[in-house]
């Protein structure tokens, strides 16, 4: 089931064009990763998804139906360029911000104590948001962006910001959220969470979606077929047991253990592999090494970019 | 709850708490009932040192001519002129006016000595009773009698009578009316500079704060723009109301302490600095004149309810025709000091109606007049200066509805440029982006 839909979405600035046609397809209760490098368009399409800006052509969808100002109070939006009334006190600000997204009073009161609470924050209601530290006024910020159960979450570079045990705390909420039913947007250059999080991903880079799909299948399609694998009592010369055809890229020994990376060609079967090592060494582990999202994104950022001739990737 | 009254709400909340918002709540009434005030108090410290003064006259031209008032006591001495100043050195005397015998057969200079700075009205005094003496002298040495001319000085009083349109007749006071007209365009012009101000900084704070996003994904830029400036709106509207409150509240308790007399008095002394733009004289002898009855006749003959309510609705109306362009501009920067290019055209029209307002006083019927109080930039200020002297209902009618067509016109200009620049970061726009801003 697909929750939200953008098709041949196009934005375009006064001499820039900062999306072209650009199409994703964000399944129902999933974790979608916008990923890009900067100024390829995410955060102008972030900001069509919230209504913010207008696109100047193609169509948005939520749940089949064109999206339009009733979907404003069903979407969480946690901006990258963030913050918070400095002067003002926590609570107060965080019942401004939840009554603007249409919760009322009473309500927006008992979650927030519930949120507040939860996050071990309770006792900064009455203090102003200038005496905290950036990694309190984050919290604060996130708790304001889930306040008021929204159904699509965007979140643009949600832990930048964050140490690491409040990023973990961060995740787990995240991943809490999509248990609870919600869809959530991820857009972010830190690929390790991407793989972490995201089953979904859409690349979008010089303002043109260039790549999509489940995050595995992707990762399925750029498999380079190499292998590391580590062999104890080896005998004889790694080189003369394998056939040509293959590389090994790293050779690494310590003590009776080698440690290997090798690629092998595509048409190579791996047991067949198998069978020409096992007899002279003792197999400690075999598996197949994937390319990180992170490889993937550069290799598919620089083909794009030399086809295009533009550098860089920056408009 | 709508959200633009959210808001307007909390843009309202925030800044009526804040002590600034407090003090100058309080320092407001203050200041005006200072003004008021101190000269009564300065007046009823009455000088009552006496100097005393050696006159050593080489001429004998003044003798028995300076006479001994309240504050200064004149003695003539004939003695030696160092021994004389000696004496002032040991104070026996406060000063010593030495007139010395002229080279040419007229004295006309003379010297004041004394230990210290001489106040201002004891050399006015003594040069007046020179004046007068020499003056006399040289009039009787061409054969005219002093006193000829004495009775041939005329005072004339003019009381202007204003016709009403059914032919009524009010004594019109024009000091009074200039002093109210200058008085009331300068608050508008600075309640609007103050309270647009607030709007600008309100915008750059949520823009550097970067709390704007977070917001209009919750609300329409232009809500957010409306709910600030309404909201601003609203504290002006509460700091003005207050004022007039606690400074009728202080009026009548010095009313109350003083009585009415003094009031008068004090209102006396505040009269020459109105005078000013006029020629002072005639307003300070027309002033000397009047009593304090009179004064109270004044006030009382003006139409307050016509000054509360055009002031009320040209501060709302030029605030908020303003006040949008103020947003558009803290929209367009990142920080206070990138504001001033863009604030110089904004501010220029305002500065305009404060510098006209001294020209429409000395003619509030004229065509400038007319056309300032007209055109939406400036007929905020002008107007205001010329309704003490009364306008055609239908100029007023013309003016309010301009003003109103006005602000709809800016605020939908300022619109434009507000929603794009608030997600601009980092370089200052020029004029040219700013119009392409607006085509977006």
């Amino acid at each position: 089931m697909i929750f939200f839909e953008a098709r041949n979405v196009s934005k375009k600035y006064a001499n820039h064009l900062a999306l072209d046609k650009v199409s994703i397809e964000v399944p129902e209760n999933g974790i979608f990763g916008l990923l890009g490098p900067n100024g390829a368009g995410k955060t102008s399409l972030i900001r069509i998804i919230n209504q913010i800006t207008a696109p100047d052509g193609g169509e948005l969808y939520i749940q089949g139906k064109p999206l339009g100002p009733a979907h404003i109070s069903q979407i969480g939006y946690l901006p990258e360029e963030r913050g918070l009334y400095k002067k003002m006190k926590v609570g107060e600000q965080a019942m401004y911000l939840a009554q603007l997204k249409g919760v009322d009073k009473k309500t927006a009161r008992k979650r927030l104590m519930e949120e507040f609470e939860k996050f071990e924050i309770d006792s900064w209601w009455n203090r102003k948001v200038e005496e905290l530290s950036k990694g309190m006024q984050q919290k604060i910020q996130f708790i304001v962006t889930i306040i008021h159960k929204p159904k699509l979450l965007i979140f643009d570079e949600p832990f930048s910001g964050f140490d690491p045990i409040n990023v973990n705390l961060l995740k787990a909420e995240i991943l809490q959220l999509q248990q609870k039913g919600a869809t959530i947007i991820f857009s972010t250059h830190n690929m390790a969470s991407v793989e972490e999080l995201c089953e979904h991903i859409a690349l979008i880079n010089a303002s043109k979606k260039i790549l999509d799909g489940k995050v595995a299948e992707i990762k399925n399609s750029y498999r380079t077929h190499t292998y590391a694998l580590e062999l104890e009592g080896m005998q004889k010369n790694i080189h003369e047991i394998l056939p040509a055809g293959i590389e090994i890229l790293e050779e690494e020994k310590e003590n009776k253990r080698l440690k290997l990376k090798i690629r092998t060609q595509a048409t190579d079967d791996s047991n067949d592999l198998l069978k020409l090592i096992l007899p002279q060494a003792h197999l400690l582990s075999f598996q197949e090494v994937f390319p990180s999202m992170n490889d993937i994104f550069i290799q598919c950022v620089q083909q794009e970019n030399a086809n295009n001739g533009t550098s860089g990737g920056l408009s | 709850m709508n959200k633009t009254l959210l808001i307007l709400k909390r843009e309202y909340l925030t800044r009526v708490r804040k002590k600034s918002f407090i003090i100058m709540t309080f320092l407001g009434p203050l200041l005006m009932a200072g003004i008021m005030i101190v000269p009564v108090w300065l007046a009823s410290l009455s000088d009552v040192t006496e100097r005393r003064i050696a006159v050593l006259d080489e001429t004998g031209w003044f003798a028995g001519k300076f006479e001994s008032g309240d504050n200064l006591a004149f003695d003539y001495v004939y003695g030696d002129f160092e021994e004389e100043k000696q004496k002032v050195m040991l104070e026996q005397f406060d000063a010593l006016l030495y007139i010395p015998r002229p080279e040419l057969n007229i004295p006309v200079n003379a010297e004041l000595f004394s230990k210290r700075q001489p106040a201002m009205s004891m050399r006015s005094y003594v040069r007046n009773v020179m004046k007068t003496e020499v003056e006399n002298r040289k009039l009787l040495a061409s054969g005219i009698d002093p006193e000829v001319i004495k009775s041939s000085k005329t005072s004339i009083n003019i009381i202007t009578i204003r016709l009403g349109e059914d032919g009524a007749e009010s004594k019109s006071y024009t000091e009074v009316e200039v002093g109210l007209a200058i008085f009331s365009g300068i608050l508008i012009y600075f309640f609007i500079f103050l309270f647009g101000s607030q709007v600008m900084r309100g915008v750059i704070e949520e823009k550097t704060s970067r709390i704007v996003e977070v917001i209009i994904s919750s609300v329409k830029p232009f809500q957010l723009m409306m709910g600030k400036i309404t909201g601003v709106a609203l504290v002006g509207l509460t700091q003005f109301l207050l004022w007039v409150l606690l400074t009728a509240m202080l009026y009548s308790g010095f009313v109350l302490l003083f009585g009415p007399d003094k009031l008068g008095s004090s209102a006396e002394m505040m009269s020459p600095a109105t005078g000013l733009l006029q020629d002072q004289q005639i307003t300070e002898s027309q002033l000397a004149g009047s009593n304090t009855g009179e004064i109270f006749e004044i006030i009382g003959s003006i139409n307050f309810e016509v000054m509360i309510f055009s002031f009320l609705f040209y501060f709302v109306g030029g605030y908020l025709l303003y006040a949008s362009l103020f947003a558009a501009i803290g929209s367009a920067v990142d920080n206070e000091a990138d504001t001033q290019q863009f604030m110089l055209p904004v501010s220029a029209p305002l500065i305009l109606g404060i510098v006209a307002s001294n020209f429409v006083v000395n003619n509030p019927d004229g065509p400038v007049a007319f056309w300032l109080s007209i055109i939406p930039f400036t007929s905020p200020i002008l107007m205001m200066v010329r309704i003490p002297f009364g306008v055609p209902l239908w100029e007023l009618a013309l003016s309010m509805t301009l003003l109103v067509a006005g602000f709809v016109f800016t605020t939908w200009l300022a619109a434009k440029i507000y929603r794009t620049g608030i997600l601009m970061y980092g370089k200052k726009p020029s004029f040219k982006e700013l119009l392409k801003w607006m085509r977006y």
